[in-house]
């Protein structure tokens, strides 16, 4: 298929030069709605397709040069001998380390996040009592409430607790804004599960236990997937509870590591370009098998 | 209702969310508070100023020039982004094959981190060794060191940065418009032109207003991309307001008077999306597409 089938009255469509005109025959419309390409859509989104591509094109390009084809040819040309230096000099840099503490931290919040909105989702969703509902309001405020904005008392909270220093330093915090939109995910799914479903379990008499583990957690399982890939995106790429919670290079995550690498570097663009592309790597390809999961997490609580 | 049963889950099935959330999360949001009445230099601990960082802050004009500037980007994100999004998330609703495989390149750049956005943007525009200054016409110009430029610079890394994301909401929210009502429209004659600004944008209203929140709560916290891509330089031409927070804190340890202006901050924030709501009279609750 190509662009002619965009005219198609099942494609929202958007904008287009083409004038409104007048009504004449409904049928005639139609159909040359649909033999007509929609030209505007197609040169506007190439456009948009070149600016998206050509600095990431130009990142992966650029890290299999040397540092002297760098400075002498077209950063847009293909490499004439292809080096892997650069991904070497990644590692030798530090790169593993900051790998593992990302692979921590991410895993580390996600399953603090997923333990405690699973059964805070459940009560929410099934426990109409003002105090729980409360409770899910308040919590439902830290929607509105930005991370970055209480960066310098989490660091008072962070340093009290003897947690400088630390990867848990970072995992709490991301956690914990994390938190509001899984909850809200979670509560959801929750709510459509049907009321029968929930009865037949007091039927059988499972106590709010045995529901929990016999009959929400194996129907969570599609919210479960959303609030991980939706907390795993943010744990993954986090840089400001990292830069300001840690300091050691034992304790420094990927991100973090990417902005040593810049003035480790210095002049040396490639090895940069290589560390940003590695740090690239484990997304895309969760990205490339799991496009869906991964997108839709993304917006989780927000897209409807 | 017949299952008041023993099914139902106490109260206690919240307490460790709520105890954690209100421990890292509420905690903090009290604590600014707090410390922007205190003087604390990251060391030790705060000792109590009264209304000083207060009296200051009212007649700081650096604090006046980066809320300024926020306000700025603020409004240019607002006004580049909405467009491109709605369109591209419009445009990325529809089926076709061609589509599909165009709007997952679309999509990469929510895949980056912000350091790695930030970074890779750098080196494209590095004023010495960039791709920019490879190419015709953009090597004269000095997109990160020029003053009057790098605000515009800043706020297309910003674009290039959001706008997959704001393109999800818009296309997820598109694919939820029935067919059946673009199929009556076509037969009552409207064109492409029409059907856009009579039935998708009116049924994507929702869509555009909790996608500008996000962008104006954004935009009046978030500051790591600048951070890392200009530092909010050359001199203070990009220092906007939550970067400038962060700089008195973290670099000039002046944590109480940093706690001051983040809590303008996040009154700001607050309130804006509070406003928008409640002007708008949104209700999240609500379907998008009710009355259908």
């Amino acid at each position: 298929m190509s662009l002619i089938q965009s005219g198609t009255p099942t494609a929202r469509v958007p904008a287009t030069t083409e004038p409104a005109g007048p009504v004449t025959e409904a049928p005639r419309r139609r159909r040359l709605g649909r033999e007509r390409p929609n030209w505007l859509a197609g040169v506007l989104s190439v456009i948009w397709l070149l600016l998206v591509l050509v600095p990431i094109y130009y990142m992966v390009n650029g890290s299999f040069r040397t540092r002297q084809d760098y400075l002498t040819d077209n950063p847009l040309r293909p490499p004439a001998d292809p080096t892997l230096d650069n991904y070497e000099s990644v590692f030798t840099g530090g790169f593993g380390r900051y790998f593992v503490n990302n692979i921590v931290v991410t895993v580390g919040t996600v399953a603090i996040v997923v333990a405690l909105t699973v059964p805070a989702a459940y009560a929410v969703a099934r426990n109409a009592e003002p105090l729980v509902q409360r409770g899910f309001s308040i919590m439902l405020i830290g929607l509105a409430v930005p991370a970055q904005a209480t960066i310098i008392p989490v660091y008072l909270l962070i340093n009290q607790l003897h947690l400088y220093d630390t990867l848990l330093a970072i995992i709490l915090p991301t956690a914990a804004f994390a938190l509001p939109v899984s909850l809200l995910v979670m509560t959801n799914s929750l709510r459509d599960i049907p009321n029968e479903l929930y009865e037949a379990q007091t039927l059988d008499g499972a106590g709010a236990f045995g529901t929990l583990r016999h009959l929400v957690l194996p129907l969570a399982k599609p919210a479960i997937t959303t609030v991980a890939v939706f907390t795993a995106m943010g744990a993954w790429n986090g840089f400001l509870f990292p830069l300001v919670l840690t300091q050691s290079a034992d304790q420094r995550t990927l991100t973090v590591g990417l902005t040593t690498f810049q003035s480790q570097f210095g002049t040396n663009v490639p090895g940069l370009l290589a560390a940003v592309t590695l740090s690239l790597l484990p997304i895309f390809f969760v990205y490339l098998f799991g496009r869906r999961y991964l997108l839709s997490g993304l917006t989780a609580g927000f897209g409807k | 209702m017949a299952a008041q049963g023993r099914e139902r889950p106490s109260g206690w099935y919240l307490t460790p969310a709520l105890t954690f959330f209100g421990v890292f999360a509420v905690l903090p949001m009290v604590l600014v508070v707090y410390l922007s009445f205190t003087d604390w230099d990251g060391f030790g601990f705060p000792s109590p100023s009264g209304a000083g960082n207060w009296s200051r802050l009212v007649s700081d004009p650096e604090v006046r020039h980066s809320l300024g500037l926020t306000l700025v980007f603020m409004v240019l994100g607002w006004v580049v982004q909405t467009p491109i999004a709605l369109l591209i998330g419009v445009w990325a609703a529809g089926r076709q094959r061609n589509r599909a495989v165009l709007s997952s390149i679309f999509f990469l750049p929510v895949l980056l981190s912000t350091a790695a956005i930030a970074l890779l943007w750098h080196s494209v525009l590095d004023p010495n060794f960039g791709l920019t200054q490879q190419l015709p016409v953009l090597d004269r110009f000095n997109f990160l060191g020029d003053p009057s430029i790098v605000v515009y610079t800043v706020a297309w890394v910003l674009t290039w940065q959001f706008v997959p994301f704001h393109t999800l909401l818009y296309q997820s929210a598109a694919r939820g418009i029935p067919v059946s009502i673009y199929e009556a429209a076509t037969i009552d004659g409207a064109g492409r032109y029409r059907q856009f600004f009579r039935i998708t944008l009116p049924l994507l209203r929702y869509t555009v207003i909790t996608s500008t929140v996000l962008m104006l709560v954004g935009s009046v916290t978030t500051f790591d991309t600048i951070l890392i891509l200009t530092n909010g330089g050359p001199g203070t031409a990009t220092r906007i307001a939550p970067l400038y927070m962060y700089q008195v804190g973290f670099s000039g340890f002046e944590f109480g008077y940093a706690s001051t202006i983040a809590v303008v901050l996040l009154v700001l924030g607050a309130g804006l999306s509070l406003a928008v709501t409640r002007l708008t009279g949104f209700r999240a609750m609500t379907s998008q597409q009710e009355g259908l």
